[in-house]
């Protein structure tokens, strides 16, 4: 049944994403030419990452914050590495930014798990922390585009069969949560803990765990941004995606995935991803000012969570009526 | 108005509140059917009944929770309902719950002002004013608390106190306490008692709950038995003896054919010695043989849920060993116990039972993913006729397995969370209160199942509060009393009365 709306829903939102591609383009031709399209989803890709890695920590009751702090001081990290020793390969570079970025999701998870703080509490500490360090480790000193290396800039836009790299990846992180959604035991717990977190201890479960578990994926997409975020932009410094942890939440929000826990969708993460970023990148140019992109992403989150409520209410009243006649 | 004087002459006094013919249908159940109760000024009423006779149902009616669907209810003779809470505390009706119902992180005085504070002339609460009316009241029943500290710092008798100064507050004529001294200790309960005979001069109506006799004959002064929803008898508590409340309380045939069983136990899956709890059990021994129903009675709060949730791992023993197919082992986690072939299933299935907005079949087999994987990934379709075996042995009826689980009936969830456990193929499953508000056809499908599971050679540990279920389904059965094993009973030693008393402490010295 939620389900069945979920998918009406996701439908929904990508009827909505179709639609205003067609009325910007009902005006600027250009902004629907297969080239632009593409900048845009690349634009996107890394809130597609980030929202995917959210969904789960969201899914489990939780919520991380932290996610841009990580991203910048993974960014800040790789950057002064390349700095230093510009003949690392890519390979390890990933390696490293993905395994520092999980490093601090655990951290996360295991105050949220060890010592049973609230996620908003722990992650609000830690995004600060996450600056504070980038500070400390960089003295407050940009890394600019000509201390890098051409390999380290290139990778992310590097174009294979017709996209860059940063897309394709987007796409490969986007599959393996597929996966990881409907085919893990894993992926069943994030649901479970979620959904009912008395009911997941007494299946087995250890909800703790499975939190940590969330964060540390969330920390580890973090970490691969930090890195692709950089060298796209070719540049590292202290307030990097400041901010854009909010937008990542709102992501979600709009993609359906309940704050209270225990649904949402690989599909609605995406696709409320491509909305922020389509909404981005179409009112600049219809020449509609950035402070209106601001006032349509919040009109779509209030709305979004009007539908959330909704659809809690009426699956509500289903599950009322049985339990009524049993009391 | 006449008072203390005719308060022993029943004739010549009038109840403030009368009850008569009340009947409250749930689809299915008739929860009550056309009960009566008087409750008369001065004069504590003991509201006696087995689990499911009606007494809850009868509280939710006079308190404006439920509606009656037929009946008369009389306040000073006249005819009265209340279609809200709100109707009810107005007309003078209050209630003191098991655990009170109030805020722990108000004040003291706050908390017994709520709804009704003293306003200042500009409509502000007047909390100079609340503070020291709350004093008063806490004064005059003898409780030394300070209002202005905050519910959460007390204990649950010093709540009971505010409860009761709450109720004061609004001139309360007709005060229920459902069950106030189950979590009181000795000397707690000595004060309620004092209390009590104060609300009593004071010409208050108390409507008293409990399930220990003890208490009963200590401070009520009329008696009021439920069976199955009917009005079975009232009187004066000196009229009565023990023993013919217990008759009156079970006096009935058991009337309802439980499966027949081959008995064929044979070797022990499960032995539990000196098993204990800091805090909720203690020296709990006891052995369960493969294919035996073993049944654990006792009244709410006798530390039998404790006791299961400890040997599933979800919270830690003191001291005890536990052997399983007569190794010695130790259960550190749920997982754990469900490694070792032990599973539970809970009393709360809503909270603690199915996962709500999961499907069906995902409930069915979130224990026992790992069977349906390969190289890590589950296989959707091996997953689906996992849980379709199960469910069909189960006669789990919904349309698909796809269903959102939290879309079928209290019966059917409860079919859900075994068919979970059956599932992962375990030794012994524990099952907690099974037939809890289901209705009456799954009650039995319930009960055909769990024979037919001992039969197939699974041990069954059922805790049940109901005498009839405790009775007809186990082989053995042990009751349990304050955290403590007080009887084990089998055979001919079986019968209602004698768990009645073993669960009450009846004719023996309480501490």
């Amino acid at each position: 049944m939620i389900k069945r709306f979920l998918i009406a829903r996701e439908t929904l939102l990508l009827g909505v994403i179709l639609l205003l591609i067609a009325l910007v383009a009902s005006r600027f031709p250009g902004f629907v030419s297969a080239g632009n399209l593409v900048n845009v989803f690349n634009d996107t890709a890394p809130l597609i990452i980030l929202a995917l890695g959210q969904m789960v920590v969201i899914v489990t009751r939780c919520i991380d914050l932290s996610v841009a702090g990580n991203l910048a001081l993974t960014g800040m990290a790789v950057a002064m590495l390349n700095s230093v020793a510009p003949g690392l390969p890519i390979p390890i570079i990933l390696t490293i930014s993905i395994l520092l970025g999980a490093g601090m999701g655990l951290m996360n998870g295991l105050l949220v798990w060890k010592l049973e703080i609230p996620p908003i509490v722990v992650t609000l500490g830690t995004m600060t922390i996450f600056r504070g360090i980038i500070f400390l480790i960089s003295d407050g000193k940009w890394v600019n585009a000509h201390e890098m290396s051409a390999s380290f800039t290139g990778f992310p836009r590097a174009e294979t069969m017709g996209l860059p790299v940063m897309s394709w990846i987007a796409i490969g992180v986007s599959l393996m949560f597929l996966l990881l959604i409907t085919r893990t035991s894993l992926g069943r717990a994030f649901f479970a803990v979620g959904g009912n977190p008395h009911a997941a201890v007494y299946t087995g479960i250890n909800v703790g765990k499975t939190q940590c578990a969330a964060f540390v994926i969330s920390g580890a997409l973090a970490g691969l941004v930090g890195y692709l975020w950089v060298a796209r932009y070719a540049v590292a410094y202290v307030d990097i995606a400041g901010g854009f942890e909010l937008e990542v939440v709102a992501a979600c929000v709009i993609g359906g995935i309940s704050i209270a826990g225990g649904l949402g969708s690989v599909g609605g993460a995406v696709l409320g991803a491509l909305f922020l970023g389509v909404v981005k990148n179409a009112l600049p140019v219809v020449h509609i000012s950035p402070f209106w992109q601001l006032a349509i992403s919040g009109a779509a989150i209030v709305i979004a969570v009007t539908f959330n409520a909704r659809s809690n209410r009426s699956s509500g009243r289903v599950i009322l009526k049985p339990a009524r006649s049993n009391s | 108005m006449p008072q203390q004087q005719t308060l022993t002459d029943k004739e010549m006094t009038l109840p403030i509140l009368q009850l008569s013919g009340i009947v409250k249908i749930f689809p299915g159940v008739k929860a009550l059917d056309k009960v009566s109760l008087n409750l008369y000024p001065g004069q504590v009423t003991a509201l006696v009944g087995e689990n499911g006779a009606g007494k809850s149902t009868i509280v939710k009616v006079l308190t404006g929770i439920y509606q009656p669907d037929d009946g008369e209810i009389l306040l000073d003779g006249q005819a009265i309902n209340f279609p809200t809470a709100h109707h009810a505390s107005a007309a003078g009706i209050t209630a003191i719950h098991q655990e009170t119902v109030l805020f722990d992180d108000l004040t003291v005085a706050e908390n017994i002002f709520i709804g009704h504070a003293p306003r200042t002339k500009l409509g502000l609460i007047d909390t100079q004013e609340t503070s020291k009316l709350a004093q008063q009241l806490l004064q005059g029943i003898g409780a030394d608390i300070d209002p202005s500290i905050r519910l959460r710092d007390l204990g649950i008798a010093s709540k009971h106190m505010v409860a009761i100064a709450r109720a004061l507050s609004i001139d309360a004529r007709v005060v229920i306490m459902d069950e106030p001294t189950a979590a009181l200790s000795y000397k707690e309960i000595q004060e309620l008692y004092e209390l009590v005979e104060q609300l009593k001069s004071q010409g208050k109506a108390i409507l008293f709950i409990s399930h220990k006799f003890d208490e009963i004959f200590e401070i009520a002064d009329r008696f009021n038995v439920f069976r199955d929803g009917q009005f079975i008898d009232e009187g004066k508590i000196e009229s009565v003896t023990e023993a013919d409340l217990v008759q009156l309380m079970v006096g009935r045939s058991v009337n309802k054919i439980y499966p027949q069983r081959q008995e064929k136990i044979c070797e022990d899956v499960l032995e539990v010695k000196s098993y204990c709890h800091p805090t909720e059990f203690d020296d709990i021994n006891f052995t369960l043989g493969r294919g035996e129903i073993l049944g654990f009675y006792g009244l709410v709060g006798a530390g039998r849920s404790e006791l299961m949730q400890s040997l599933f791992g979800i919270t830690k023993p003191s001291d005890g060993i536990v052997k399983i197919g007569g190794e010695i082992t130790t259960i550190r986690s749920p997982a754990d116990a469900v490694g070792h072939g032990i599973v539970y299933v809970p009393e709360d299935r809503g909270k603690q039972g199915v996962v709500i907005g999961l499907p069906i079949f995902q409930n069915v087999t979130l224990p026992s993913l790992s069977q349906t994987s390969q190289k890590g990934f589950i296989r959707l379709a091996e997953e689906f006729k996992l849980a379709r075996e199960y469910t069909q042995r189960l006669d789990l009826r919904a349309s698909s397995l796809d269903q959102d689980v939290g879309n079928l009936s209290g019966g059917n969830q409860q079919k859900v969370v075994i068919a979970k456990w059956l599932a992962t193929q375990p030794k012994v499953i524990i099952l907690d209160e099974p037939t809890k508000g289901i209705d009456i056809g799954s009650k039995a499908a319930v009960h055909e199942f769990m024979s037919d599971l001992a039969e197939q050679g699974l041990s069954v540990i059922m805790v049940s509060s109901e005498i009839p279920e405790v009775l007809g389904m186990s082989d053995r059965v042990i009751v349990m009393r304050e955290g403590r094993m007080v009887a084990e009973l089998a055979g001919d030693d079986l019968s209602p009365e004698a768990l009645i008393r073993h669960a009450a402490g009846i004719g023996e010295v309480n501490p």
